[in-house]
């Protein structure tokens, strides 16, 4: 692909190409991150972007390669808006995302309306995602990164990431 | 000038964030075990992420009301500002101290930010809302985890019990300064821009007394005896924060990594 021939979705598939440094398995659509693509002028693209956690440090890696990505067909002036609202939510994963998600190890989130809220000691259901047994507990409500949970399955005795919902 | 008022409550919202997210960093490899090592210290990667956002607002602010005279930053504001210029509450830059002590510290200003930010979604100013909204969602987080360990600590061993009332003992002194409104909170409120602090006191008092009361604990009777955080009046422990804190920059001005 060149420059000539790029619209808004054929952007958005050249972006399929930028990874999660932190997660590599999933790209930065597949997390639901890209908000918006514009197209400027024949020089001049904006990119859209809005961070998982407020102080994700992965957030900085990943406009860096946005810019080279985008670099690769052309395009030297290459604009990174960062917006918070309306805030990220695990919602807004892909579903091919998810399932990334749990081949590399890592149980994907929930559906938000499980526990995103501050009551007390409510545990989610967290399926394992190496023996699929629902039989797990949590050992740790902060895990690896901001992004993850640290659970144990107590049927196959791994410990798993749990990528929580937000 | 008629713009001060808002820059001093979006730094004021700022150095709460990145004072007590500095303190939650201290234990950064000195945790109690792994998981709450690594637990604190995502704590406050979130507070540290949330004070740069607050911080990137009130440079943008500051430039503009100073019209391209002042090129401050989120660097400038966090590495280059003195003691009496911070405006964050007595309660975040009180030491680590043990466990227990971290841990009310914690609770306490998470019940503080969650009311604080569940209300600023609404204000009128978009940014301090978006702010807001993202924050809200890790400071869930952050309240959940401190309120499960005060009731861990507090209905757990005597030695764990006596640990909490002693932590309650040296904090609750800072804890009225939250509620009693600086002149910047207040004009923040009357233009719809800011909440006021007081607003928010009924239900903290109730959310903590709700935790407390699951950890056997007994709710302090008011004592005001700190306070001037807000104004930039100290204790002597936000020197030594910022000793730390600033050191590399006002040794070597303009490093990067």
């Amino acid at each position: 692909m060149t420059k000539d021939q790029v619209n808004k979705e054929s952007v958005y598939k050249l972006l399929e190409e930028v990874f999660d440094p932190e997660v590599p398995v999933l790209n930065v659509i597949d997390l639901g991150i890209v908000r918006d693509v514009v197209l400027h002028n024949e020089d001049e693209i904006e990119v859209v972007i809005t961070p998982t956690y407020s102080g994700c440090p992965a957030m900085d890696v990943i406009a860096m390669n946005i810019r080279f990505t985008l670099a690769t067909i052309g395009f030297k002036n290459v604009k990174i808006t960062q917006i918070l609202s309306p805030a990220w939510t695990t919602d807004w994963m892909s579903e091919a995302g998810k399932q990334k998600l749990k081949d590399f190890g890592i149980a994907p989130p929930t559906p938000k309306q499980q526990v995103c809220n501050e009551k007390l000691f409510a545990e989610e259901v967290i399926q394992c995602p190496h023996c699929n047994s629902w039989h797990t507990h949590r050992v740790s409500e902060f895990g690896s990164t901001a992004c993850k949970a640290l659970y144990v399955c107590d049927n196959c005795r791994e410990p798993f990431d749990y990528f929580k919902c937000h | 000038m008629n713009s001060n008022y808002l820059i001093d409550y979006t730094s004021h919202l700022a150095d709460n964030a990145l004072i007590l997210g500095h303190r939650n960093s201290e234990w950064c490899g000195h945790g109690p075990v792994l998981e709450q090592d690594i637990a604190i210290t995502n704590l406050a990667l979130d507070l540290i992420g949330q004070a740069r956002n607050f911080y990137q607002y009130a440079a943008h602010l500051i430039n503009e009301s100073s019209q391209g005279k002042k090129q401050a930053s989120e660097d400038t504001l966090a590495y280059l500002r003195d003691r009496h210029e911070f405006k964050n509450c007595l309660l975040a830059e009180q030491p680590n101290g043990d466990w227990a002590k971290t841990i009310l510290r914690q609770f306490l200003l998470s019940v503080y930010q969650y009311l604080l930010y569940e209300k600023l979604q609404e204000s009128k100013d978009r940014q301090l809302a978006a702010i807001a909204e993202k924050s809200l969602k890790e400071v869930t987080y952050h309240l959940r985890w401190s309120s499960e360990w005060i009731i861990r600590l507090g209905d757990g061993t005597e030695e764990s019990h006596q640990r909490m009332l002693n932590a309650i003992d040296e904090l609750w002194q800072y804890t009225s300064e939250l509620f009693e409104p600086a002149l910047y909170e207040q004009r923040a409120a009357e233009e719809g821009l800011g909440i006021d602090p007081s607003s928010l006191k009924l239900k903290w008092e109730e959310k903590v007394k709700e935790v407390f009361i699951e950890a056997t604990l007994r709710y302090p009777d008011e004592i005001s005896v700190r306070k001037g955080g807000k104004n930039g009046d100290h204790t002597e422990h936000l020197s030594n924060i910022l000793a730390d804190l600033q050191f590399m920059q006002r040794a070597y001005p303009n490093s990067e990594w």
